[in-house]
């Protein structure tokens, strides 16, 4: 009975029953189960990946210490993770250029399509439609766009329509020159219904009456555009593209589906090597040293983040 | 600087909407025109058919000589200071004065010249560097004027620029903004629904309502001679009393109380039949405490109900002949409440209307 009676109001002498006094047992009772799952669920397995990273591996387990050679071998000897030259190559070359084209078109369609979004009737019809993709798996999505690629004009829409021209058949898909740029588009695609979304709310965001003063001010729709909308929802975009980059170092699926990283080893991006190393190859100590370099590109843009909610919350 | 004129101007929204209805006005070059009505009345649709940033349904709309019907809102050489201030947030206080300015690609140090030149006049030289987040309300408000001077514009166009402010800074800003238009001369067309500002700033005000012009003259015209009831309760303040009568040969019954007319009054009176019901309306600040004396004035009794004291006056709320009256009596009057006083208004202070158009029987 004592234990279910909550405990005495005023007796006040007791400093060990303050909060704040004494060791903290709420906060562990509170804290601790997330703490633990942290702790052996992602603590655990990054400080376990990255003495990996100094192993053969073989199995996954910790075997034939081998010191810096996967790391060395990562970026020296190995054309199908990086190749410096002219143009570069490689699985790591391929993730700039997906983070340069894949999240600057992606950004620049949303917002130029929740721009015009607003200024239309089927406001909802047409955001619905961009955004259609989002709710597709992205193994579907590759797989529609296999066949839109298909070099077989009966079955690829793409040499369908670029027959009518008098072009093609071309198989994208199959040419090293091209297939990065025609991963990049489906991943474009698929995206850009995300952007226009969250860009579409900010934009509404902006008040009616400073877009006015603009135009009263003698400012054309581009120059509005430019110069009014894109640094007022600046915030956004920034949101939309730090979360388009953290896709594409984890971007797989679309690849996997589509090329398994060919032809040769020209489309491939690092959570693809990460996994063709580890798994069909069985080297995990080389996979586990691309799954680091991996977290360490994510380190930047994980800071950034940090720093901006820092700063969001100094503004509110 | 350019004349405005609204030549039969409708603005329609849908089929049964009409936001502003066959309005004709012209505004002189120069001049201080106040738009004022309840909310809804049109006034800001008036004013946003002038910007530019709603099209016109009907009618011809010109500034100066030109028909602006189409005329994209940057060329209309107009500037206007929207109530929300609506600054740019994301440029200092001094890219938001020159932001007009370089879209018109006028060189740099011209235009650094009259950022400085309106920012002088403004007080905002210390806030040059501030994004509007990091100013005061009134500061703002200043950068929004700012911001529409520097364009040097033919017609500042002002929708209800002080009704985000705080009561001291509204009467101050206002004496701003009217010495800024002594200053610059540049015509300007102002909305507000605040009669005190209309009355104060206003070279000529323009009442409206429900879309219809009903009166557009001087603040003293508007005051002195309302046309109809509508005028006459939304000017002044506090507002007009008014109370049923009945039309008897050249007088007018009040209750039990005949009101004896002389003059224009009595020649309202006559022109409504005997038994007709006639509207009269008196301002709170011209009734005065019946002396006994003679002059030409109307008297009725009446019963104090509450007294509010103001300093030097008394706002006294009376019960006369079943109708609530406000009477602003200078303080020393010591009329305590539960007395019964007769009330006297001058005859030529009295207004007259007729309750089925209501417009005025007098002059």
């Amino acid at each position: 009975m004592t234990a279910a009676n909550p405990p005495a109001t005023g007796s006040g002498t007791d400093d060990a029953k303050r909060p704040g006094a004494g060791f903290p047992w709420a906060a562990l009772i509170f804290l601790g189960p997330a703490g633990l799952l942290l702790l052996v669920f992602l603590a655990f397995p990054i400080v376990y990946t990255f003495f990996l990273s100094f192993n053969r591996g073989r199995g996954g387990e910790f075997s034939d210490w081998v010191g810096l050679d996967n790391w060395i071998r990562l970026f020296t000897q190995d054309p199908n993770f990086l190749r410096l030259g002219f143009p570069p190559s490689g699985a790591l070359w391929n993730n700039v250029l997906w983070i340069v084209f894949y999240v600057s078109l992606t950004v620049l369609l949303g917002l130029i399509l929740a721009v015009m979004a607003t200024r239309v009737r089927y406001e909802a019809l047409i955001k619905g439609i961009v955004f259609l993709p989002q709710a597709i798996a992205a193994t579907s999505l590759a797989i529609i766009w296999r066949f839109v690629y298909a070099p077989d004009p009966e079955t690829g829409l793409l040499n369908a329509v670029l027959g009518v021209g008098g072009v093609g058949p071309l198989s994208v898909l199959g040419s090293p020159d091209t297939v990065n740029w025609a991963l990049i588009a489906v991943g474009v695609w698929g995206s850009v219904g995300f952007a226009t979304v969250i860009l579409s709310a900010a934009i509404k965001g902006i008040s009616s009456e400073v877009l006015e003063a603009a135009r009263v001010d003698g400012a054309n729709e581009t120059q509005i555009f430019w110069r009014i909308i894109v640094p007022m929802v600046s915030l956004p975009i920034s949101v939309v593209a730090v979360t388009l980059v953290v896709n594409v170092i984890k971007l797989f699926d679309i690849i996997f589906v589509m090329t398994g990283g060919g032809p040769g080893a020209s489309s491939r991006v690092i959570a693809f090597s990460m996994y063709q190393e580890a798994f069909p190859q069985g080297q995990f100590g080389y996979g586990a040293a691309i799954a680091v370099v991996m977290l360490l590109l994510l380190i930047p843009v994980m800071i950034f983040n940090i720093r901006r909610f820092r700063a969001e919350a100094v503004q509110s | 600087m350019a004349t405005v004129t609204f030549d039969h101007m409708y603005k329609r929204y849908g089929d049964d909407v009409i936001a502003v209805n066959d309005l004709n006005l012209e505004i002189a070059d120069g001049e201080f025109l106040v738009l004022v009505g309840p909310s809804g009345c049109g006034k800001t649709t008036a004013l946003r058919c002038v910007a530019g940033l709603e099209d016109i349904s009907d009618g011809r709309l010109l500034i100066g000589d030109r028909v602006v019907n189409n005329v994209a809102p940057k060329d209309r050489d107009i500037a206007m200071v929207f109530q929300s201030y609506a600054l740019y947030p994301h440029m200092t206080v001094y890219d938001n004065l020159a932001f007009g300015l370089k879209l018109r690609k006028i060189n740099k140090s011209d235009i650094d010249k009259r950022v400085k030149e309106a920012a002088g006049i403004l007080g905002l030289e210390r806030f040059l560097d501030r994004k509007p987040k990091a100013l005061s309300g009134g500061q703002r408000q200043r950068v929004a004027l700012g911001r529409a001077i520097v364009r040097e514009p033919s017609v500042f166009l002002m929708d209800e620029p002080l009704s985000n402010l705080d009561a001291k800074l509204r009467v101050q800003t206002r004496a701003e903004i009217a010495r800024l238009h002594q200053r610059l001369g540049t015509t300007t067309i102002y909305v507000t629904h605040d009669q005190v500002e209309a009355m104060t700033m206003g070279d000529r005000i323009c009442v409206m309502r429900d879309g219809l012009l009903q009166q557009v003259g001087s603040p003293q015209d508007l005051y002195d001679n309302p046309v109809n009831i509508f005028v006459a309760g939304f000017i002044g303040s506090p507002s007009m009393n008014f109370a049923a009568t009945k039309a008897e040969g050249k007088d007018l019954m009040f209750g039990g109380a005949k009101l004896e007319l002389t003059g224009a009054q009595a020649r309202a009176a006559e022109s409504r039949p005997a038994g007709a019901e006639v509207l009269i309306g008196f301002r709170p600040e011209h009734i005065e405490i019946a002396n006994g004396q003679g002059g030409s004035a109307v008297r009725f009794p009446a019963k104090v109900d509450v007294v509010e004291y103001l300093g030097n006056e008394e706002l006294i709320h009376a019960q006369a002949e079943g109708n609530e009256i406000v009477a602003l009596l200078p303080s020393d009057r010591k009329v305590a409440v539960g007395d019964s006083v007769d009330l006297a208004v001058p005859m030529e202070k009295l207004h007259i209307f007729d309750p089925e158009s209501e417009k005025t029987l007098v002059g």
